[in-house]
């Protein structure tokens, strides 16, 4: 196995089919192959162990990702908004290895031992850099060669990276996605960072499914919502906080995208009231709301636009709550929750989320495979599930509120407080406390009129148990979330730890 | 005989045809166009389909038998057709599942 098996039956098949950019002067499937093949003999020729990617969005993604599994070198994407110390450090690991940069990663990585580098556009005019091209079907077919290398923000200690296989790979493709199904007017709007699973996913998926990718290099949300109007986009992937900061521009724009007939979000907690904004401003969408990791090759639970619209719908508060769900298992995934001391927890019961499937890769470049002998993997998300086996994911288990030894999870508290309808943000954690171990504090970003301290305190004692109470409500201006959008509850931990009575 | 398990790549001997497993593990008598198919890359070429076995396969359609016990990927087209035993191989409609990515 190897992903290139997926280009190669999609150039086959739609070979004139335009696979990135746009309709006039992208790369064709015929020409997204034979770029591969050029970067691929050109890799062959050189001594790269890998193919460290450096840039933003854009046509040189495909052609590195495949081009590099052609070679049998895994593609490597890294973070280029690292500090430049930080940028260096990542690259050397990765040493001796082809870059493909922007123009600012040239000279940023110039220094670096064993980096042979390529401008973005220098590639693109030339792929092959004097090197003769790969032959066709010429890749190594070893399902357990390393196909993706992607470094995780550790939050102690270098970052650790991510090992993705080519089994893990095309296994999601195709259990996930049915062969040349996209129309040929589909055209999906790539934004998500090359460094983020979700990129990766999505090229493998677009181009297999033979929809276009039109990548966004730098997400604001005016230039997104000018490129899917220039473009046509059919289809979109965000995270949370993209898709917050587009309806919010929509709002300000007074428009509304008629072409965008799906969108997927995922990788963080989604608000309520924003999904709710965005089914009125995608009049003609279908949402999906997806669950997944690096570590198992992105998606494994799914609500589709069918589930939306049905939960919606019912009567019944049970079915309503699906809602804030993630879904249930994509095929050939199986989900666990299980108590601390590893046992099955009841439905309904939150705990720990395990996961299995021939895409759960669950294994790092440095330490090695962490599946358990039966091939499952834990994920460090707390959540529980429902009878129907639709799973809701409360968030890292680190960020889990321990109240005189209750658990608690922020998502729930953080849930309610955004019912308010004064709460634009919030987030829930845990502030060291003499009497209970931990208490409950909040951060919540407020609109006028802002509602007191005590009328949140009285919603959630309302709605959820006096426990959850928060002993501390704090007015922000901001929350801390990281570029693809998560919500970094440990920061605001770290920093009302110390001035709470019981720090 | 081939032995299956989910990414074992399989090719005809006879035409183009190469599959690929999704599902189904073990001992099993895999054929395209009438005559056995062996593992990927390890065997020539030689003859054609024969009749009674040349409807052909398509590129990227899922093929499975009827009692579900195994299902391949088509990921190179031949003329030749693919059964299981005496079981022709027909392709699977699977209901789309939404786009997640």
């Amino acid at each position: 196995m190897n992903v290139m098996m997926l280009l190669e039956m999609a150039a086959t098949a739609m070979s004139d089919r335009v696979a990135v950019g746009p309709l006039d002067g992208g790369l064709t499937g015929d020409r997204l192959m034979g770029d591969a093949a050029a970067l691929a003999g050109r890799l062959r020729a050189s001594k790269a162990e890998h193919l460290v990617l450096c840039d933003e969005p854009g046509a040189v993604l495909p052609v590195s990702l495949f081009g590099a599994a052609w070679a049998g070198v895994p593609y490597v994407p890294i973070n280029y908004r690292l500090a430049d110390d930080d940028l260096r450090r990542l690259a050397e690991r990765t040493a001796p290895a082809l870059a493909v940069v922007d123009p600012s990663g040239a000279e940023r990585l110039a220094e670096v031992d064993g980096l042979e580098i390529v401008e973005r556009n220098a590639l693109s005019d030339d792929p092959a850099g004097g090197a003769q091209p790969a032959d066709l079907s010429d890749w190594p077919m070893d399902p357990d060669a390393a196909a993706v290398l992607l470094y995780t923000s550790g939050t102690s200690g270098p970052p650790k990276a991510a090992l993705l296989r080519h089994r893990h790979l095309v296994s999601y493709v195709f259990g996930t996605v049915e062969f040349a199904s996209a129309g040929p007017d589909e055209a999906h709007i790539m934004a998500v960072p090359p460094y983020h699973i979700a990129s990766v996913a999505a090229q493998l998926s677009q181009v297999y499914s033979g929809r276009r990718i039109v990548p966004l290099p730098k997400f604001d949300p005016d230039s997104w919502i000018d490129l899917v109007l220039s473009q046509g986009v059919t289809h979109a992937m965000l995270v949370p906080t993209m898709l917050a900061r587009i309806v919010d521009a929509l709002d300000r724009r007074g428009e509304a995208l008629e072409s965008v007939r799906f969108v997927s979000y995922g990788g963080g907690k989604s608000h309520r009231a924003v999904v709710e904004r965005a089914l009125e401003l995608f009049p003609a969408a279908g949402f999906s709301h997806a669950y997944g990791l690096t570590e198992t090759s992105s998606t494994v639970c799914v609500m589709g636009p069918d589930d939306h619209r049905r939960w919606a719908d019912s009567d019944d508060p049970d079915e309503q709550a699906r809602l804030s769900s993630a879904g249930r298992p994509l095929p050939g995934v199986e989900i666990s929750v299980r108590r601390d001391d590893g046992t099955e927890a009841e439905t309904g019961t939150a705990g720990e989320i395990w996961v299995r499937g021939e895409q759960v890769a669950g294994e790092y470049a440095e330490g090695g495979s962490t599946l358990d002998d039966d091939g499952w993997f834990r994920t460090r998300d707390s959540g529980h599930t429902d009878d129907a086996g639709y799973l809701w994911v409360h968030g890292r288990n680190d960020d889990i509120i321990i109240r005189g030894g209750e658990n608690m999870s922020p998502g729930e508290i953080e849930d309610v407080l955004l019912t308010h309808p004064a709460v634009v943000d919030a987030a829930a954690f845990g502030v060291p406390s003499r009497e209970w171990g931990e208490e409950v504090a909040v951060c919540v970003i407020t609109r006028s009129p802002a509602p007191a301290a005590d009328d949140l305190r009285e919603l959630v004692r309302a709605r959820l148990r006096s426990s959850r109470v928060p002993a501390r409500v704090e007015f922000v201006d901001e929350l801390p979330y990281n570029d693809t959008g998560k919500l970094l509850r440990r920061e605001l931990r770290q920093r009302f730890a110390s001035d709470s009575p019981g720090g | 005989m081939v032995e299956l398990r989910p990414g074992a790549r399989f090719q005809s001997t006879v035409c183009t045809t190469e599959v690929i497993v999704v599902k189904g593990t073990g001992p099993a008598e895999l054929s395209c166009g009438g005559a056995p198919m062996a593992a990927a890359g390890s065997a020539e070429r030689s003859g054609e389909p024969s009749a009674d076995a040349s409807e052909g396969t398509l590129l990227g359609k899922r093929y499975g038998d009827p009692d579900e016990t195994i299902e391949v990927l088509c990921t190179k087209a031949g003329p030749g057709s693919l059964a299981l035993g005496d079981v022709p191989l027909t392709v699977k409609v699977t209901k789309p599942l939404p786009a997640s990515d």
